[in-house]
């Protein structure tokens, strides 16, 4: 079977997970959904179909399994958003029509994705520039600089600025891979490179220590600086440089970390939610492990969760749910995995865990097949990148490290995380496509030697 | 550079497996340590939401609603109780805050509707947010109003209490249950309030009927009496000596009054609750018998009434522990309604009316019931009383024919002469209990009417009353909440 009709098969799954999902929700709250709003599912369903027919034509050889399981986890977040509140999953939907927009413009625009190597400095200013976009325009929102409002949308330019660091990245150490990791000298057991070379990695780190310092968000700059370290073990295969940068990474955090009030209360938080005197911001850590009790190992199911608050419980309420009036906050967007795990239990949970582990597989093996350094480091740094901030913002949920408020790639409800993965997958898509192609078959017979041997 | 491209992949699926670890520790494994969590208002909120059913007497009076509060789309309900003290014993109260008691969480299930078998397929499927039964009780709210201003009357000690039973002998049907000092529900929901009311001394949220044991004095000669003729060792007719003072277990045993009786029959004794005739009974019948027949009235054991077991306590002869004992006590003191150091008797008021109603139903004792009928909302009945349900055959139709005509005797020229009910005639016995406090007594009534065909038995007593006698205090109130129950 060919790649692409694969990658059809592949999307029976969202179907039947989008029509199954819908009408679970739509019976258990028909009191407060209205009937049009079922076709919020088919209107997602056909965007997906429409993005499998453009990579039939423009990338038949790609891998066929990287769009399903985006599909699916889309799916799967346009389903719960559409239980917290239905108005939204139209809203996400309609999201998604950009997002294909521009998934579709990459791929026709990057025929040839290696003319970003050439465009690499451009690309890594406006990376930075796009990350510190909030600090410039002042933008604060709970102690942390993540978003830049133009008119009424607010954009979170980090979403875009991670696939410009990467290319960057990707691009640089693709040229200095060779002398990274052949000119070096050894000291004490540790293997140093040039400090011409070494250079612009210290530059990267104090990068990431400045958004910690800027954008004052820990998972964000773990996020990046994993990316870079990973990207940076793939170049040179020294798991010394891996060693140092962490050890750099966890000296300045620890510095910068207890000097920045916002972090500091992150990470007392994290230590304690349950500190009788723990820092304002602990009650929805409380509040996300509490829900995620409610779930149990198969959840209520869908719609059946509370989510709510009553109306005496929250009598304040100037804005709309889920802003305000919702037991767990930011149901929609940061803390979605609680809700998942609430209401579709431990198994569904770990199902969505599952979808990241199996794109990574996906992604890494593109990695693996691609032809040349830029195109490895490209789609390993990619992949990383996405994986890291599921890890990042689940992780937090969960509090297994301190919370950040990242979007969960492809379900969280929002804009620029939709818009901004699109691209990553079709960037993906892209380095793929290359690496699975047959060599164009040859005219004239390969003349062979003895033994096989080329002449 | 592929080899580190496979050993992220692996890095990477720790990771995961380290979100999977976390993710079942809060969903699984740690999830009833966070859901007992006091910060977790999960819980509760979910309650809450329920609409409870109502609570109504058997003559129509609401006694507790859920109201919603708050409104919009997602209220909370909120329990008032129209009533106010009149049920705050025994229907108690039901809030979040300081949770539930009584009748309101014996019905809990019914109230909350998770016991609906009735509802159908279609309900579930819709997920219909559950809404509870509506109840209704054996109570009747004028008896329960006679009741309870009869016995605030007759309070005559500040800080001391009172209580009163009354049951349907056929059915076990509670119609009415007070229980004096009382107290109005809807104040509880007020935590300064419920602080003030367990601490306070008189108790007024014991529910006195069910809870509290006292002496019950001459009126466990009905017991004696019952356990004389059924165990055919003693006739209404039997004759022996009741002078006084008599000796019973060693020490002199006086008459009231110090009044020598001579030579008399059973009748004549319980008729004048002649002490030494009854405690010579209980001598030669002995403890066993004794014991046996006091189970079979339900003594040694909680009343089989739904009603929660933390708030009643069983009747019988209990040690100075605190322990109930069934051999090795005063036998002959006991009889009487006493005791001494070995086992003093003490009884609840709900025990005494359960032996009057057995006696008045032919010696066969009905389970005693609060829940006339439970309805779902959508008015289908999920549970009702009917004929009741039989607990235990206490003694023969004969010995209870013969017992309730001694009783009657009781009424008609004994302790009891000077009440009366409606003109009927009717069974009862008198009950003045010594206890320890100086010139304190414990008065008691044990009573069914009419003696024919018994439709009411009642038990009523008053706690440490100042020169009470039985027949003065607790009789009047006993009569009238029986009177207010005859058709």
């Amino acid at each position: 079977m060919s790649a692409r009709n694969r990658e059809l098969l592949a999307l029976v799954p969202v179907a039947v997970l989008l029509i199954a999902g819908f009408t679970a929700v739509f019976i258990t709250r028909s009191d407060e959904i209205g009937d049009l709003s079922l076709i919020y599912g088919g209107y997602f369903f056909a965007l997906c179909l429409a993005a499998h027919l453009f990579l039939r034509v423009r990338l038949p050889y790609a891998d066929p399994y990287l769009f399903p399981l985006c599909a699916l986890l889309a799916a799967i977040g346009l389903v719960v958003i559409f239980r917290i509140k239905d108005d939204l999953a139209f809203d996400q939907a309609s999201v998604f029509v950009l997002g294909l927009a521009l998934f579709c413009l990459t791929i026709l625009l990057l025929r040839d994705y290696h003319v970003l190597e050439r465009y690499r400095y451009l690309i890594a200013i406006a990376g930075i520039v796009l990350l510190l976009g909030p600090f410039i325009t002042r933008n604060e929102v709970n102690g942390a600089y993540l978003s830049v409002d133009i008119g009424p949308i607010s954009f979170q330019p980090a979403e875009l600025a991670k696939i410009c660091i990467v290319i960057f990245l990707a691009s640089y150490l693709a040229e200095k891979r060779e002398m990274l990791s052949v000119a070096a000298r050894r000291i004490a057991g540790l293997t140093i490179p040039p400090l011409k070379h070494f250079g612009p990695l210290l530059v990267v780190w104090g990068a990431a220590m400045l958004m910690l310092v800027f954008i004052r968000d820990l998972g964000s700059s773990l996020m990046f600086f994993g990316a870079f370290l990973a990207l940076l073990y793939v170049a040179t295969g020294r798991l010394s440089y891996v060693l140092a940068g962490l050890v750099l990474f966890a000296v300045g955090a620890l510095v910068l970390g207890s000097n920045i009030a916002h972090v500091q209360d992150r990470f007392d938080i994290w230590l304690d939610p349950f500190a009788r005197n723990a820092p304002e911001g602990a009650g929805q850590v409380r509040q996300s492990l509490f829900a995620q009790a409610d779930g149990g190992l198969f959840g209520q199911g869908l719609g059946e969760s509370l989510l709510k608050l009553p109306g005496p419980f929250a009598p304040d309420c100037q804005q709309p749910f889920p802003e305000c009036g919702s037991i767990l906050p930011a149901p929609h967007t940061d803390f979605i995995f609680a809700v998942i795990t609430m209401e579709l239990g431990l198994f569904g949970a770990c199902g969505v865990i599952l979808i990241y582990a199996l794109i990574a597989a996906r992604g890494f093996k593109t990695a693996v097949m691609a032809p040349d350094g830029f195109s490895k480091l490209l789609a390993a740094g990619l992949t990383a990148i996405f994986v890291l901030q599921a890890f990042v913002i689940i992780g937090g949920v969960t509090k297994v490290i301190p919370l950040t408020g990242v979007t969960l790639p492809f379900v969280s409800f929002g804009g620029s995380s939709i818009v901004a993965n699109m691209i990553l997958l079709a960037l993906l898509l892209l380095v793929s496509d290359r690496a699975r192609r047959p060599p164009p078959e040859r005219r004239e017979p390969e003349v062979r030697g003895i033994e096989g041997m080329p002449v | 550079m592929n080899r580190p491209i496979v050993r992220i992949y692996v890095l990477v699926l720790l990771l995961l497996a380290t979100l999977v670890y976390f993710t079942s520790k809060w969903a699984v494994f740690d999830a009833e340590e966070l859901e007992a969590n006091r910060d977790n208002r999960r819980p509760l909120i979910e309650e809450q939401q329920i609409p409870r059913g109502s609570i109504a007497t058997a003559d129509g009076v609401l006694v507790a609603e859920s109201l919603p509060e708050g409104g919009g789309r997602n209220p909370v309900y909120v329990r008032r109780y129209p009533q106010g003290s009149l049920f705050g014993n025994p229907v108690g109260y039901s809030y979040v805050e300081v949770e539930r008691t009584g009748i309101e969480l014996s019905e809990n299930d019914l109230l909350i509707g998770e016991e609906n078998e009735f509802a159908t397929i279609i309900d579930q499927l819709r997920d219909q947010q559950p809404e509870g039964a509506n109840i209704t009780l054996t109570l009747d709210s004028e008896a329960q109003r006679i009741a309870t201003e009869g016995l605030q009357s007759a309070i005559s000690v500040p800080g001391t209490g009172a209580a009163l039973v009354a049951i349907e002998p056929a059915t076990g049907a509670v119609r009415a249950m007070a229980s004096i000092p009382g107290f109005d529900p809807n104040e509880v929901q007020n935590p300064e309030n419920f602080k003030a009311l367990t601490g306070d001394e008189s108790a007024p949220l014991l529910n006195r009927p069910t809870q509290s044991t006292y002496p019950p004095g001459s009126t466990m000669k009905v017991v004696t009496a019952a356990a004389a003729l059924d165990s055919g060792e003693f006739e209404p007719s039997t004759v022996l000596n009741a002078d006084s003072p008599k000796e019973i277990s060693g020490v002199e045993l006086q008459n009231s009054g110090g009044q020598s009786f001579g030579d008399i029959d059973m009748t004549t004794a319980l008729t004048n609750s002649v002490n030494t005739y009854w405690a010579q009974v209980g001598e030669q019948l002995g403890a066993d018998t004794m014991v046996t027949y006091m189970e079979r009235f339900g003594f040694y054991s909680d009343p089989e009434l739904d009603y929660p077991s933390d708030q009643m306590a069983p009747s019988g002869v209990y040690n100075s522990d605190g322990d109930l004992v069934r051999e090795g006590f005063d036998v002959g003191r006991v009889a009487i309604g006493q005791g001494g150091a070995e086992g003093q008797l003490l009884a609840t008021a709900t025990q005494m009316a359960e032996v009057a109603a057995a006696i008045g139903n032919g010696g066969v004792l009905m389970k005693p019931t609060f829940l006339q009928e439970a309805k779902d909302p959508d008015g289908r009945t999920i549970e009702e009383l009917g004929g009741g349900d039989e607990q235990d055959r206490v003694i023969s139709e004969e010995s209870a024919a013969q017992l309730s005509e001694m009783m009657t005797n009781v009424t008609r020229e004994g302790t009891a002469a000077g009440l009366s009910v409606a003109g009927v005639e009717f069974a009862g016995k008198t009950g003045t209990a010594e206890i320890d406090l100086e010139g304190t007594n414990q008065p008691w009534f044990i009573m069914f009417a009419p003696t024919q065909d018994p439709q009411i038995a009642v038990a009523a007593t008053v706690e440490r009353c100042q020169g009470c006698f039985g027949g003065e205090v607790a009789g009047p109130i006993a009569t009238q909440v029986a009177e207010s129950l005859l058709d």
